[in-house]
């Protein structure tokens, strides 16, 4: 068995989440490379070649590289898979932009967002937002997985002392190019990976009262997350969103304030360990899955709880 | 420029599904059935671009059963001109016709179609795997602009901005492109009933998988389909210093 991984970093860190690909690419046995793509990004190759568990890096440096289009890197995936039994990314924005791309190409049908591992090629994943799990065995000759990061346990940063291998990078495509970014810029911890979320929905009613959540998540050192509705409504960016097709948590602590817990939601965050649902409605579905429940107005529980805090 | 929009019927987002007691798959008898909420926004992002006078002809593609010609009815009451059902009786959620399946199939139609522009959901609720739009762009070896939240379209080109884990990022594509949807792209419309009326007289094309030259054998063969670990919900505090009191010594998180 021979696994690449293909690592999500932000150019000048690798994101936490690719130590729990290598994670599940453990549990699946055999020899693990890494695959980093960026521009300038040989400190990031340096990082992961120190990764333990992880036997080779290979970097693709080039500046088309530098805004992970998926349609520079997909074909590198491409061309590399050939000596590979599986291809695993991050069930990111990242990964799931990207891979699909190069399973077309490969002509595989990529298994999405796995969550066990039962054997090389059987694996559990959630659908229909988490409301049933498919148990699902693949027949083509290279497996192209993402993977659901909260579902396995993080390997050490530190310990290997891997060889990086260059790729040169021959042909850059014109279909496509970077404009511009707006990304959210937080002192707080980053919400799929924290320890305490707290997060808020609908109810907090505004963008100036959305302040309430953040501090209490600051109170807890946790991060900030929303409801769907809290993120249509503009009180919070969007990629504060916790739920199917928003970001999924697995905190030690989720506390959600204004949040009626419709299943979209619930999908992001049921497997937190310990849930806290604090909403004036007594029948609100959140409490169905919260270990503990406060039926209150936010405006007066959660000040009470900043300050006793 | 003319837009295509793939559509999936399935499960409505409200129903809360159950797992088939021999766990085959999920029970989908006699449950409300919809378009797949991020293709209602992409056919009402077809239609924005029709009523701006940048679009002319929006064409909605679906694969599924006879039944789906409901969901093309639905979508050409909103604004599609006409649907392509590509008839099959595999299932389509799990097991049957799989993500790579529908992107060949889509690239069949999309060779004789020759659309400037595709517009469709990021994943669709049934399956989830978001996978669709990239599998076809790359089939096609067109550009990709995923998870859009915002399209503007401009001569050869379309600059799409994107909903990603750290924000917003903002691409330019070359036409013809792939763009899939994300939830704040638009807010889909009601169909009006007077336009439901119209929508029955459209035209509506059925196709066999086989005149295009596919047969739908899945890839991934599904062992299993289970209901998750049920997460038992707790007890109701009744007020804050109880709730601060069981963080701090029963849960021990804080
Ligand atoms: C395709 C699709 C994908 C979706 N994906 C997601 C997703 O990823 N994540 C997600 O979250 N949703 C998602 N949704 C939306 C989801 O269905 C719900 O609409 C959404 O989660 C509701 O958000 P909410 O709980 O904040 O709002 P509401 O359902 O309106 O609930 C607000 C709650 O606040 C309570 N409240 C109001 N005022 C107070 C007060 N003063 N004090 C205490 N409590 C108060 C109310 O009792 C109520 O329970 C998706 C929907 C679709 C169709």
């Amino acid at each position: 068995m021979s696994i690449l991984i293909l690592a999500e970093h932000d150019g000048k860190e690798l994101s936490p989440v690719t130590l729990n690909v290598i994670g599940a690419a453990t549990k699946i046995g055999g020899d693990i490379h890494i695959l980093v793509c960026g521009k300038d990004c040989d400190s990031i190759a340096q990082a992961a070649a120190s990764i333990s568990s992880v036997s080779k890096v290979i970097k693709a440096d080039n500046e088309v590289l530098e805004h992970h289009l998926a349609e520079n890197i997909a074909p590198i995936i491409v061309d590399l898979a050939k000596d590979y039994t599986h291809v695993l990314a991050p069930a990111t924005t990242f990964g799931k932009n990207i891979l699909p791309r190069a399973a077309a190409l490969l002509d595989v049908q990529q298994i999405s967002d796995i969550i066990v591992i039962e054997d090389a090629e059987t694996f559990k994943r959630p659908v229909y937002a988490g409301n049933a799990i498919a148990t699902v065995k693949s027949s083509d000759s290279i497996k192209l997985i993402t993977v659901r990061g909260t579902n396995f346990d993080p390997v050490e940063a530190a310990g290997g002392s891997a060889s990086v291998e260059e790729y040169s990078v021959t042909a850059s495509q014109d279909l496509s190019s970077f404009v511009s970014a707006e990304l959210s810029e937080s002192e707080r911890p980053e919400l799929t990976s924290a320890k305490v979320v707290v997060s808020g929905g609908r109810g907090v009613g505004s963008e100036e009262k959305f302040e309430l959540i953040e501090q209490l998540a600051d109170k807890l050192g946790g991060a900030v997350g929303a409801s769907r509705a809290a993120v249509d409504a503009g009180y919070v960016p969007n990629d504060y969103q916790v739920g199917q097709t928003g970001k999924v948590v697995a905190p030690e602590l989720y506390i959600a304030v204004g949040i009626s817990g419709a299943i979209q939601h619930l999908a992001g965050m049921k497997d937190s360990k310990v849930i806290v649902a604090i909403n004036r409605d007594e029948d609100a579905p959140i409490f169905s899955v919260a270990d503990y429940g406060l039926v209150a107005d936010l405006f007066d529980a959660v000040p009470e709880l900043i300050e006793k805090l | 420029m003319k837009i295509l929009v793939p559509i999936k019927r399935v499960v409505d987002y409200n129903v809360k599904i159950r797992v088939k007691s021999d766990q085959s798959g999920v029970d989908l008898a006699n449950v409300k059935m919809s378009v797949n909420p991020f293709d209602e926004i992409a056919v009402e992002e077809a239609v924005r671009l029709k009523e701006a006078g940048k679009a002319t002809e929006i064409v909605a593609v679906t694969i599924g059963p006879e039944k789906a010609q409901e969901q093309l009815r639905t979508a050409m009451a909103v604004g599609a001109d006409r649907g392509i059902l590509v008839q099959t009786d595999q299932p389509i959620d799990l097991g049957g016709v799989e993500p790579l399946a529908v992107a060949k199939t889509l690239k069949a139609i999309i060779e004789k179609e020759s659309p400037d522009l595709v517009i469709m959901g990021k994943q669709s609720i049934d399956d989830d795997s978001n996978q669709t739009g990239q599998m076809l762009a790359a089939l096609l070896g067109w550009a990709q602009g995923t998870f859009a939240s915002k399209l503007e379209i401009e001569d050869s080109s379309a600059k799409v901005t994107r909903e990603i884990d750290g924000g917003l990022e903002t691409i330019s594509v070359n036409l013809p492109a792939i763009v899939t949807t994300d939830l704040r792209l638009n807010e889909p419309r009601y169909a009006k009933l007077p336009d439901i009326m119209k929508a029955k007289k459209k035209q509506l094309d059925v196709l066999d998988p086989s005149e295009l030259g596919f047969s739908y054998e899945p890839r991934l063969n599904v062992v299993s389909v289970s209901e998750p670990e049920e997460r038992k919900g707790g007890i109701k505090v009744a007020s804050v210093d109880e709730l601060i009191e069981k963080l701090k010594n029963e849960a021990k998180v804080i």
